[in-house]
Parts: C-alpha cells; structure tokens; sequence
C-alpha cells in the first residue's frame, strides 16, 4: 500500500449516505444503545439485506453505516491486514458509498472495522472499534437453540460453559479454545468476542475506544461500552493464558505481538511475522529489524 | 527474504474484469437479452422472483443475466435490491379465488366445479431430449377458448360444508414482517409461511420428502394446485378505497391431510398452505407439507424428533441467501484463528509426547 | 404553526443525523461526558438537543410517550410531521420526554424482560441545566469516576439495582446532552 491517507472521496450518488436507508439506521442506532446499556448482552436487530455475502461482516457494515460521519477516518482490517481482499473490499464499498476518507494507520483511525484482530496498538478515546462476527452466541457451540439459549443468558446459568472448559483441561491439559475464547462481561454475560486470537482478549477489557460488534446473518448487536470489564472464562488452579507463537517478528523484530507464521519454501521453512501491518509498518519505518527483514 | 502479499485492490479488480468476460463468453455467439430469459427461461425467472421475494421478471432475467446462470445469485442481486426500495404502503390480502388459471388440478376429487385444468405443465411430457429444439424452436399454435372470468371455488371448501376439513385457522393479528424484524422463536404459522414462501426451493423440497418417507409423517393429497394471475389492490387513503395496483402470477397449492384427531378434534383432514411467486409448483407443494408438518403442535400431535417438526431448525437454515453467505465465507482468510489452533495442537503433541517419554523411562 | 410544523428538522437528514447519533452515542458510552448535538430548531420548550434526540432515533416504529409540557399541539405536529413517533403512553412506550418530576416514577415504564432486556423505554429528560458536577457515578465507561448534575440519586438507584433489567436516560438542556444507561452506580 502507497498511500497511507486517502481524501474523501465522491459518494455516489444513487445511494444514501453510507448506504442505509434512514429509517434502517434508526433501528441499528437504536440497538446499538440499548447494546452500550447492557454490555454483552446481545440486541436483536432487523439486520438487512446488504450487498456482499451474509458472514463476509454483512453485521460489521450495517453497524459502521450505523454510526458513520462525513468526519470520519475509517480503517477496515482481516486478519490484521489493511490489504487483505475482504478488507480492500469493504473499504472501498464505503469509499463508494459514503464518500468517507479511509487510512490505514490505526492512530489515525476513528473507526477501525475488524475481522479476527484487535490492532495491537493501544485505541484511545474517541476512536470505535468494530468487529464483524459470525457466530455471536458464545453458547451455541454447546446448545444449537436460539430458544434455549436464550433462555440459558437470562437465568445467568454458564454451568455448562465451565463443564466444557474444565472437560478440555482433564483430557487435554489445557483450555482447548483458541479463539472466540468467552468473557465474562461486567460479572454478568457471557460474550463471544468474535473469533479473534485469545491473545487479544486482555485487549477487551478497559479499553479506551467504544467496541461494538455486529452480526449480521444471526441479527445480533452487542457492545462493551470503554472501561468496561470483561475477564475471559478460567480456573483458579487453570488461570487463562493469552498466548502466541513463540518467537519474534521476522520483520520488525517486535517480542509481543500476534504471529502470522508464513511458510516460504518447499522445504518447510517458515517465518514469522505480524498480523498487524500497520504495527509491523510503522515499526520497521521506527528503524526496527527482524532477522528475516531485507 | 520475504515481501508479505500486497495489491489486493488490484487482484479484485482483475477478477471482476475476468468474471465479465467469462459471463459473456464467446463474442461471436450473440449476447443474450433479457427479453429472451426473461420469456424463455421463465422458470428460473420465477424461482428468483420467489426466493428473492420481489416480484418483477425483468429485474429477475437480469440478475440471472449478470449471475451467469448461478440462481442462488440471481436471489442475491434481488435481496440486495429489494432491500433499498421505499415502501409506500401495504397490499391488501390478495384473493386466490379470483385467480385466473392457466392451470388448476385437485387430486382428490375426479372432477371438481371450474374443473380441471392441466396447463403448461411438464408432468406428462416424456422425459425425452428433443433434439429438435436445438435447430427450430418454432411452436405450434395452441388452441384458445374465451377467458372464462366467473371465480373457481376452492376444492378444500367442499370438504369443509361437510365438516370434513378443519377450518382454516384464522387470525387477526397483523402478521410481522420477517424483513423488518429479527427472527424470533417461536414463529407463529404467518411467519413461519413467509419465511418458507422464499425459503430455498431444494431444501424445502427435501423437507417434504422426508415427511412422505416417514419423518413426521403426515399423509398429503394435492387437495389443490392453481396456478395463474390474480390482482393486487392497495387502500390509498386519499381516495377512500382501493384500487388494483397490478397483476401478478402466483402459484398456490392446499394440501389435505389425514389427521386422527386428538384430544380435542375429531378425525377429520386438515391442511398445508403453500403459496409462491410465479409459476413455482414443487416450492408451492413442497411448502404446503412442510407448513403441515410444522403445525404439529397446534394440532396435538407428537412430536417425533423429526427435523421438519423442528421449526428452529427449518427457519434458521431455509435461507439460501444466509446458508451460501456463511458457507462461502470460509474461503476468507482464517489464518489468524488457525494460527491459534496451530500453537495450541502443537502445545498439546509437546504435552503428549512429554508424557509419553516420561512413561518409557520410568 | 404550518410553518413551524414543517421547519425546525436537519436540513441534511442523513449526515446531520449521523452527527447527532455520534453525540447521543458518546453519552451513554461514556455516562457524565457533555455532548453538543445541534441541527434541529423545534418548537418550544424542546431543547435543540431533545429535538436532535428524537429527529436521530424516532421513527413510526418507536412509541413515544409526552409529559404534561410537552404535549402540545405544536409539538405534536412537528414529532409527526418529522418522525411519526406513535404518541402513547407511559407504559407502552418505547422513549418518553419531559421534565424529570413529571417522568416519574419510573415505574410506569417498561424495563425489558429477562430475556429481552433491551425491550426498555429510554427516557429524554430536558434540564433546566447540565453540568459535569453534583452526583458521582461510577460504572462502565467510566475510567474511575465521573460526575453529572443529575436531578436526584434514589431512582437512579433503584434503577441500576434491577440490572440487566432497566431504563435508560438521555439528559437534554440547549444544545448539550448527556446520558446515564442503567449500568451507571450513583451515589
């Protein structure tokens, strides 16, 4: 990517801005409150039809037009990458249709769209973090009902949450959750923090920016409002780890964040890298150097 | 030394442009019109009318146009659309039994008031490639008589003079709207019709089949299938009555079903209610046995943990738009989330491995 | 009042809107900030930001409820003619504006169920002013503590004692707002 700045565009004209209707934007604003109001809880929401597929962030766009300005500096990261093709897509789909001015530098940004990643640099306030999510129901893995589900979050009963964590440390020794890995939010609802890395979920918790989560296929709208707590799920004698691969940066040379490990020849070699470009950009710009940078 | 994979903006953009000329094909075929689809592959014009719940043939023949064929595409342009239309109000209920019929069959009674009427159908037509068609697809004049405008009784109510039927349920309340609202369980029979009308046509059609192979069982005759135009007539307040807006083409199919009463029914039949856009009569069929099968409650019978009594389970995965949404987004880059599974299996080989060594050496 | 009726709304609806929704989402994100929120003249005594408020989130599906004050003619012609808002009352309505002493008791609104807590009124309370002092609140969005000039502290809570249970509130005086959700502790 050249340019790390673009200038607002010209919207298109043949559509609203940001693409919604008015009144659709009512009824996502409208959830995406009562959502900040009750954090973790999941707002059902009349999500609509949009014009990329169900589970490619139909939720995480519905809330960015949502809550969209003309002011805005919009971001829109996969898998931590600005250049990654579902992200070109959906930055430039608001190019088009809000005539927003995008960037890639998360400092910059006062809205970041993500899909399985938060930024590794600190948010701070006045920035949103969106995340699309595909499954929001952190219990439906264990019980395939919407109905018992339900159910299931308004009698606060998690136990069959713990079971299955504590099924996974007797046979495997450890939690054998990876990502989507549960927290508990403010001592009361059991949330899916999309399927990011357990790495980032002490990144969840007090943090700066105002996070909000939109599933677009399953009608689901949550939010945790800044400075709100969310521990992930653990034991006492199995405290929660956020773990990653176990090396540095192959490019920049950063000790502690997330690896993508890219493998670089028929013989197996591997290296690894950041998942955040821009960290991994800007760090190297900074003068940081890994042993596999040029 | 190792770039990471850059110009994603520029890798779309080739693909699109790819994707157009493969959709056009060889040049020196003539381009296809949307005229032609929309006359001669009326069918698929009227699946995609159905299941992208928006009833207008051109729109249709050119999202099969630009979908190169892909139906389940075809769907997604129209829900896209469909989406961002004002709405200027509601129709009124719209009235079969004015319906003019190009077709109308019950396969209950051997001849019925109105009569029986077979169409344009397939279901008589050897299934045999017409190598003709390819060279000259010239027809024959049909035969025409006077269109005949007196109303067609529907088969079901002469069931039910004799108290044979069940009465159609009726209610009241305004049905809500499936896409203006969340999807909420449990789904009243309104709703659950609504979602079928543009569920997807294979899985209903599967859903069917397996209650007449046993699962949830429940006996269905064709009590009737008519297929034909029936106006569409909306209030406008500023005049004080309503006026036809339109015309459209819909496909309805009531089935009758045994029934052995419950506790507070008798024996009697009852009914599946199927009802589609366009000429679309597995869907209509198809749609009428599963409304059936899902009416188990209301009707007493039990539940036999068959998936079509499941209403969770039919509504929740009927949607083709949602089901290919979400199944095709798993060709997005996951590596992130893999990369998580990757340490932790590797974590737990060292673990098992740790374990093991230590056992050969005590 | 034919002028009035039709006057008064965001003249860009869609960006200005989007503004205003970024204010009243900022407050109840960060429960004791001010936000200014401008665009909507209405008729009086709404405040330009209960104006702003209701033109961002009341359509015709939003049952709206209105204190003695505010249920006037003129004000009732224009949440029409710009929102459509059904105008109800307290206990089934989906937001309800007045002054704090004739919204109470709270009681008369709905708080959700277990299952749908979200299915609460949100209530626009109009301030004779607002400022960042007198009550202290604590709670998420907040770093340690805030302050706000809220009207009293017991129905507050009461209020956040029901949690997930509740209503929520959107302060209003001129061009300034702030919010306060149910998860906010008062004291």
């Amino acid at each position: 990517m050249n340019a790390q700045h673009e200038e607002p565009v010209t919207m298109d004209q043949d559509y609203n801005f940001a693409y919604l209707d008015e009144q659709t934007k009512r009824m996502i604003r409208r959830a995406i409150l009562k959502g900040l109001a009750i954090p973790g809880y999941q707002v059902p929401f009349a999500s609509r039809e949009m014009p990329m597929p169900y589970g490619w962030g139909t939720g995480g766009v519905q809330v960015s037009a949502a809550v969209m300005t003309r002011d805005d500096k919009f971001k829109v990261i996969d898998q931590g990458a600005d250049d990654t093709t579902n992200a070109v897509s959906i930055r430039s789909f608001f190019q088009r249709v809000a005539g927003v001015a995008t960037t890639t530098r998360t400092a910059d940004a006062t809205i970041v769209q993500t899909r399985h990643r938060i930024p590794e640099q600190d948010l701070v306030e006045g920035q949103i973090l969106v995340y699309q999510v595909p499954i929001p129901e952190p219990l439906r893995f264990l019980e395939p009902r919407e109905s018992e589900t339900r159910k299931m979050h308004s009698l606060e009963e998690y136990g069959l949450m713990h079971v299955k964590l504590y099924e996974d440390i007797s046979r495997h020794g450890h939690i054998a959750t990876a990502y989507s890995y549960p927290v508990k939010v403010e001592g009361r609802y059991v949330m899916d923090p999309s399927p990011i890395p357990k790495f980032d979920n002490p990144k969840l918790g007090d943090c700066a920016a105002i996070q909000l989560f939109g599933a677009g296929r399953e009608q689901r709208i949550y939010a945790l409002p800044p400075y709100t707590n969310a521990v992930s799920l653990d034991f006492e004698d199995h405290p929660f780890e956020a773990s990653k691969a176990d090396h540095p940066c192959g490019l920049c040379d950063a000790q502690n964040s997330y690896l993508d490990e890219v493998i670089i020849d028929d013989a197996g070699g591997r290296m690894f890298v950041c998942s955040d470009t821009d960290f991994c950009t800007m760090r190297q710009a900074d003068g940081h150097k890994g042993k596999d940078a040029a | 030394m190792y770039v990471a994979v850059k110009g994603g903006e520029q890798a779309i953009e080739n693909a699109h442009t790819w994707l157009a000329e493969e959709r056009r094909g060889d040049v020196t075929v003539p381009e296809l019109s949307v005229a032609q689809i929309r006359e001669q592959m009326a069918l698929a014009v009227n699946r995609v009318m159905a299941e992208g719940s928006l009833f207008d043939p051109d729109l249709a023949a050119l999202a099969i146009k630009q979908s190169r064929g892909d139906l389940i595409e075809a769907i997604f342009l129209i829900r896209a659309y469909r989406t961002t239309l004002p709405r200027f109000g509601v129709s009124a209920p719209i009235d079969t039994e004015t319906m003019a019929c190009d077709r109308r069959i019950s396969a209950t009674f051997k001849d019925v008031p109105g009569g029986q009427i077979l169409g344009p159908t397939f279901d008589y037509t050897h299934r045999l490639i017409d190598f003709k068609l390819a060279a000259d697809g010239e027809v024959d004049a049909v035969p025409e008589r006077p269109a005949d405008h007196t109303t067609m009784p529907r088969v079901a109510d002469f069931l039910n003079r004799e108290g044979l039927i069940e009465e159609a349920p009726q209610v009241d309340t305004e049905p809500r709207d499936l896409t203006r609202e969340p999807l909420e369980m449990p789904a009243d029979r309104a709703l659950r019709l609504q979602a079928l009308a543009r569920a997807d046509e294979g899985f209903t059609l599967s859903l069917a089949y397996s209650t007449q192979r046993g699962y949830a069982r429940n006996h269905a005759f064709v009590g009737e299938l008519r297929i034909g135009t029936v106006d569409v007539q909306m209030d406008i307040p500023e005049l004080g009555f309503a006026i036809d807006i339109g015309e459209i083409t819909v496909t309805e199919c009531e089935s009758v079903n045994q029934f052995t009463g419950s506790k507070t029914e008798p024996p009697q039949f009852t009914r599946g209610y199927g009802l589609v856009f366009g000429q679309t009569e597995r869907k209509a069929i198809s749609m009428a046995l599963v409304d059936r099968a899902m009416r188990w409650e209301e009707l007493g019978e039990d539940n036999v943990g068959a998936p079509v009594q499941d209403a969770e389970f039919v509504l929740y995965h009927a949607d083709n738009i949602q089901a290919t949404g979400f199944l095709e987004h798993i060709k997005l880059p996951h590596y992130v989330d893999f990369q998580s599974e990757l340490e932790l299996v590797r974590k737990l080989r060292r673990d098992v491995h740790r374990a093991q060594s230590q056992e050969a050496a005590e | 009042m034919q002028v009035e009726t039709l006057g008064g709304g965001f003249s860009d609806p869609a960006l200005q809107s989007a503004a205003a929704f970024r204010g009243v989402m900022e407050a109840m994100a960060r429960p004791g900030t001010l936000q200014s929120v401008r665009g909507a003249t209405p008729p009086a005594p709404l405040s330009a930001a209960a104006g702003a408020v209701l033109l961002t989130l009341c359509d015709t599906e939003t049952p709206l409820h209105l204190t003695q004050g505010f249920d006037t003619p003129d004000l009732r012609s224009w949440i029409a003619f710009h929102t459509g808002a059904p105008i109800v009352g307290p206990s089934h309505c989906q937001f309800a504006l007045g002054h704090w002493d004739d919204l109470m008791p709270l009681s008369n609104y709905q708080v959700g169920t277990s299952e749908y807590p979200d299915r609460s009124a949100t209530l626009i309370v109009e301030m004779p002013d607002l400022k960042q002092s007198g009550a202290t609140l604590k709670g998420p969005g907040i770093k340690s503590q805030a302050s706000l000039s809220l009207p009293c502290i017991t129905p507050f809570q009461n209020n956040a004692a029901l949690f997930p249970l509740g209503v929520d509130f959107i302060f209003t005086c001129g061009e300034t707002l702030a919010a306060l959700p149910r998860t906010t502790e008062v004291f």
